[in-house]
């Protein structure tokens, strides 16, 4: 058996706001094994964002516990990579500056590793655009390319493909699928959309809204690669479906393809 | 095949429609620099007519045409270059001294709560001083030479860097903070790329407008009382009523004025070419 890589405890957060507190996250437990993949879905405004931006050290201010690797997390650190829900890339740095940000493009192995995350991410010819030159898409590749040049030990992705077309959509989908299996890398993964969350996660946690916590945890034991129209797919993502129809109101965006 | 021929035909409209366009908006251009110039040209023919026709007091109202003679005249004397540079002159070492000294005040009172705290107050209360004001204290204290029309200058120089450095820096988006620390920036990596770039369009509006206030700290200082500069030219000929010649200064004042913001607006579109802001479009 893997060791645990991260250990959620008991979590609690509230935000202290002028119309008084919101608790964003209610006993949140979970534990990852080292190089588990998790996906993680739950309706807008359930504390996705939240519990990622704790384990990745941004946010320290919350009461319980939370291990990464055995120990109390203080800050961030390369280990653990973030793609945020937004590109957030520097505006003044061009495509493959952005990539490499702090590390030096001059640096042969660093223009090795990036010419190669860019044609990864499909986005050879734009090396030299800046942000304002992208699509939303186009920029949050870019973001993906820059995690990925650092080989996290862990990624935490927040709704990162949710900016992309379908096709790229699912040719990213296999680009992590392909790190995740070459690197052993713990992934936790967060979306809006039931077919992504089935398709790549080896368990899903759902989460519900106000106070958010998790509603319950599905194993998804198919083999990879997945087929999305197999029957044992199609069988488990009603399971997860239903989980949600038991809250009122629309909950996860359920995609087009049934 | 038919089918292609069309579309390519029809590429080749739209190749030329754009070509028309683009020459359209360039007569517009020449168009609106005409009727902006119609005015003052105008106003400056009935000036001199008038002037001409005996209509004005010469003393007071000079045609355009002994203007420009004594532009010439001036010129030509070498009287105009040495006033002009030692009032260049000045104005520089005013703005480096200020300006410089804006900047790093601003820089570390961004960086720095403690700093903002210590001395951000007091330094809001000196920029409400105005020029003419402090002037006869500058003058008790370091006499009429150069040093009390530089640090006149400087004091002018030193709020708008001051002022547009610390806000921006403290304008950085806390998002690409939070991105700077997934990344495990260092300290000195914090500051070099992300701080000083993101905060570079405010600075440089704080150059811009370090400039223009040095340009009128020198008008007050080199009026206060000097014997050199285009300030004094003006003064001097104020004294002795050659009113041209006040004019001749005062055109001066402005054409340099206008050419130093236009260099540092060109400096800002080469250094700030990454930047996607509202250009002025679409809203009429
Ligand atoms: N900085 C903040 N200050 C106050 N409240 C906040 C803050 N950040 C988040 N919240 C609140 O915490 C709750 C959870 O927010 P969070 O961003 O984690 O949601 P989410 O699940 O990521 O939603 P989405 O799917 O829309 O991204 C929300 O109710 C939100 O209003
Ligand atoms: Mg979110």
């Amino acid at each position: 058996m893997a060791a645990e890589m991260l250990v959620v405890h008991e979590l609690n957060k509230t935000f202290a706001t002028p119309s008084g507190d919101v608790i964003a996250l209610n006993r949140i437990g979970l534990q990852v094994k080292q190089g588990e993949f998790i996906t993680i879905i739950g309706p807008s405004g359930c504390g996705k964002s939240t519990l990622l931006k704790i384990v990745a050290g941004l946010d320290t201010k919350y009461e319980g516990t939370v291990l990464v690797n055995g120990k109390p997390i203080d800050g961030p650190s390369i280990e653990k990579g973030f793609i945020f829900q937004e590109p957030r890339l520097f505006p003044w740095l061009t495509v493959e500056k952005n990539i490499a940000a702090n590390l030096s493009l001059r640096k042969p192995e660093v223009r090795k590793r990036v010419d190669e995350l860019i044609a990864l991410v499909r986005l050879q010819g734009f090396e030299r655009s800046y942000p304002r030159e992208l699509s939303g898409g186009m920029a949050q590749r870019v973001a993906i390319a820059r995690a990925l040049l650092r080989s996290p030990d862990i990624l935490l992705l927040d709704e990162p493909f949710g900016a992309l077309d379908a096709f790229t959509r699912s040719h990213m989908q296999e680009v992590l699928l392909d790190i995740w299996q070459s690197n052993k890398t713990t992934m936790l993964f967060v979306t809006h959309d039931l077919d992504e969350a089935v398709f790549l996660g080896e368990r899903v946690v759902i989460m519900n809204p106000r106070p958010g916590h998790i509603r319950s945890i599905l194993p998804i034991d198919l083999p990879y690669p997945r087929k999305r129209a197999g029957h044992a797919f199609q069988e488990l993502r009603h399971k997860v479906l239903n989980e949600f129809e038991k809250v009122e109101g629309p909950a996860v965006d359920e995609g087009a393809h049934i | 095949m038919i089918g292609s021929g069309g579309a390519e035909s029809a590429l080749r409209k739209a190749v030329k429609a754009k070509k028309k366009r683009t020459r359209s908006r360039f007569s517009i251009q020449t168009v609106n620099l005409l009727l902006s110039l119609l005015l003052p040209l105008g106003l400056l023919a009935v000036w001199q007519i008038a002037g001409m026709m005996g209509r004005l007091n010469p003393t007071l109202l000079p045609t355009p045409g002994l203007i420009v003679e004594e532009f010439v005249a001036l010129t030509m004397s070498g009287e105009l270059f040495y006033h002009l540079s030692v009032s260049s002159w000045r104005a520089l070492l005013g703005f480096l001294l200020g300006g410089g000294i804006g900047l790093a005040a601003g820089l570390w009172v961004g960086f720095s709560y403690r700093a903002e705290r210590l001395i951000d107050p007091s330094l809001q209360m000196l920029r409400t001083l105005p020029h003419l004001a402090v002037a006869p204290l500058f003058i008790l204290w370091f006499g009429f030479d150069e040093s009390s029309k530089i640090l006149l200058i400087a004091k002018g120089a030193f709020f708008p860097l001051y002022v547009n450095t610390f806000l921006g820096i403290r304008s950085v988006d806390s998002k690409l903070f939070d991105v700077a620390r997934v990344l495990q920036f260092s300290r000195w990596q914090m500051i070099t790329k992300l701080v000083l770039p993101a905060s570079l369009p405010n600075v440089l509006l704080g150059v811009r407008l370090s400039i223009g206030v040095a340009w009128l700290g020198l008008v007050v200082a080199e009026m206060m009382g000097s014997s050199s500069g285009i300030g004094f030219l003006i003064n001097d000929a104020r004294y002795l009523m050659i009113t041209s010649v006040v004019f001749v200064g005062i055109i001066i004042f402005a054409v340099v004025g206008k050419l130093t913001d236009s260099l540092v607006k060109l400096l800002e579109k080469r250094l700030l070419r990454w930047q996607d802001s509202y250009k002025g479009e679409g809203v009429s």
